[in-house]
């Protein structure tokens, strides 16, 4: 069990989320579990896992720059009885190995975690190859995937926890900077598929994904001092959606905005669409994301902030339709 | 056991009728599978997931009549069962679906895929200490897919000597001859290239498979490169691309089924 500490939560938010605070449960994870297994495609460095490699140097394998050869390896290795991690940038993860993650993890279920890392756009500069905005959808459609986007450090931790206890093939996405602000300041209780409701509201609810979870809990203080007390729920589980509260919230809120970095199609968006639609309710749905387009260069705040998905951003989305 | 396999495969594309069937590229790896099944590989029908099994993968997962018809003889698939070939519910498709009980190890069908999970399993045999042996079939049409040599690559880098790849090298893919179409020549080169031990022989010659097979390659994996022929056994099917997958008329069941028992007298 990883222990869960104050100071630790600060340490691993220090690191980010998007791509080295997972990095640190692995090796508590292994050493309870003897089958657990960690792959990386040329990723060691820069994700973290020197530590990992070299606690468990039998337990690790770099495939070099070859993400489909690293899932099919992973698949043979789940085959046999370990539990996989899989990881590297989710760009590359998800849509250089699609057929492969289809058929090995789809179709025959193979227990193969995929971590993506650098999901959304959180390589800002970098350039639109490492920007990931359609993974969600990609990995969404696959039978049998879950889909789980944590909203920081510590639920990173926690999910990568929760998900070495199943045998289920499922796609993590790590959003999100260096220095990941904290939505959580102390332990609480995570369950994959049951959407936690981070403030409780009225008329307005915001349904958000990912780091951008803390971005909605500042857009949610800034519409309090304008008098307004909209809800909002850290959806960290895109699939399977909870539903369940999906409905609960159609009962005392007239809008429902979805917030992710990711395309508004597909993605957590897509999800609530598509079971709203189902409930056949009169509930106002908003999308926010990247409207069915490319992010620009630029830094990782710019880029939230010029696709409205910062908290001023939120607040003004959200006044626009008052 | 290779013809009496034939036969059988035979008679299931001809219960398929019009749906047709892969028999060109069965035909093909026919002594293949009887000598890998029928004599190489340790295997036990009655504890079908002993971890200490050895492991065989179709790569090239169209040629699954050969391995049906092998799975038949020795005791992973009943009579009845293999009857059941491509009906509704069927466990026994055009392509092979994952199922222990009955000898399969993958769902196959995409092609350039096994050979990473080959790595994979025969990683985890090296890790465990285990001595089993892991054989990968692909097909020569096949290697035009960039990730089998992603795993080439792989499987010489980790040392993988109890990974064994065997190319049944007939010459055809779908549209023509691989010179043609995609010319995958020189693979001995290709393959020694990548730090493979590497054997090129006939491979409808029993003798010639068994040998090899009894070889170790030290540090290193195997490599078998089966020169085959298309549609072998059967003269109107031999070298011609349209057998890859087609449905028989009564005319031509009757001829191959001559032409296959005729080799048996």
């Amino acid at each position: 069990m990883i222990e869960i500490t104050p100071r630790n939560i600060r340490t691993w938010s220090m690191l980010g989320q998007r791509g080295t605070a997972f990095t640190m449960a692995l090796p508590e994870i292994a050493g309870s579990q003897e089958n657990v297994m960690v792959l990386t495609a040329d990723l060691s460095l820069l994700s973290g896992l020197e530590r990992f490699r070299e606690t468990y140097p039998d337990r690790f394998i770099d495939v070099g720059i070859a993400e489909q050869n690293m899932i099919g390896i992973a698949a043979g290795l789940a085959k046999e009885g370990n539990c996989v991690f899989a990881t590297t940038y989710a760009t590359f993860l998800t849509m250089r190995s699609f057929e492969q993650i289809r058929n090995n993890l789809g179709v025959m279920r193979f227990n193969v975690k995929l971590v993506g890392s650098a999901a959304g756009v959180s390589m800002g500069t970098s350039g639109n190859c490492h920007h990931s905005i359609e993974d969600i959808a990609l990995m969404r459609v696959i039978p049998n995937m879950q889909v789980i986007a944590p909203a920081d450090a510590l639920e990173t931790i926690k999910v990568m926890e929760a998900v070495s206890r199943t045998k289920q093939p499922v796609y993590v996405r790590l959003t999100g900077s260096l220095n990941c602000p904290s939505v959580y300041k102390e332990d609480y209780r995570f369950e994959i598929g049951k959407g936690i409701v981070l403030n409780e509201g009225k008329d307005i609810a915001v349904i958000a994904s990912g780091t951008l979870v803390g971005e909605a809990l500042k857009a949610c203080q800034l519409l309090k001092e304008q008098g307004f007390h909209p809800t909002v729920v850290n959806m960290h589980t895109i699939k399977p959606l909870d539903t369940e509260l999906v409905e609960k919230l159609t009962k005392n809120h007239s809008v429902i905005y979805t917030l992710e970095e990711h395309s508004v199609i597909g993605g957590l968006g897509g999800a609530v669409a598509e079971s709203l639609a189902e409930l056949g309710t009169a509930v106002k749905l908003v999308r926010l994301g990247f409207k069915d387009s490319y992010a620009k260069l630029g830094s990782y705040e710019y880029l939230l902030e010029q696709n409205g998905l910062d908290a001023d951003g939120i607040v003004k989305s959200i006044l626009e339709r008052k | 056991m290779a013809k009496r396999m034939r036969l059988t495969a035979l008679d299931m594309a001809w219960k398929s009728g019009k749906k047709g069937a892969h028999l060109g590229p069965a035909f093909s790896c026919m002594e293949i599978m009887a000598v890998l099944y029928g004599n190489v590989m340790n295997l036990d029908s009655d504890t079908p997931e002993d971890a200490g099994r050895d492991r065989f993968i179709s790569s090239k997962a169209h040629s699954v009549l050969a391995q049906y018809t092998a799975l038949h003889e020795i005791g992973y698939i009943s009579d009845q069962e293999l009857d059941t070939f491509q009906d509704n519910d069927t466990l026994f498709g055009g392509h092979p679906v994952l199922n222990l009980e009955h000898g399969m190890e993958y769902t196959g069908g995409s092609l350039g895929m096994a050979l990473s999970v080959g790595v994979g399993m025969a990683l985890d045999a090296k890790r465990k200490k285990r001595t089993n042996r892991v054989f990968i079939l692909l097909g020569d049409g096949e290697l035009d897919e960039g990730s089998n040599w992603e795993a080439v690559m792989s499987a010489a880098h980790f040392k993988l000597d109890n990974l064994i790849i065997i190319v049944d090298k007939n010459g055809l893919q779908y549209d023509g001859p691989t010179e043609i179409i995609m010319n995958t020549d020189c693979l001995r080169q290709k393959f020694e290239a990548f730090r493979c031990k590497t054997d090129v022989m006939d491979g409808h010659d029993v003798g010639a498979l068994l040998k090899v097979f009894q070889q170790n390659s030290e540090n290193c994996p195997q490599v078998v490169i089966a020169e085959t022929v298309k549609g072998k056994g059967v003269s109107f099917m031999e070298n011609v691309r349209e057998w890859h997958h087609a449905a028989l008329s009564q005319k031509q069941y009757e001829q191959a089924l001559q032409e296959i028992r005729g080799e048996q007298q």
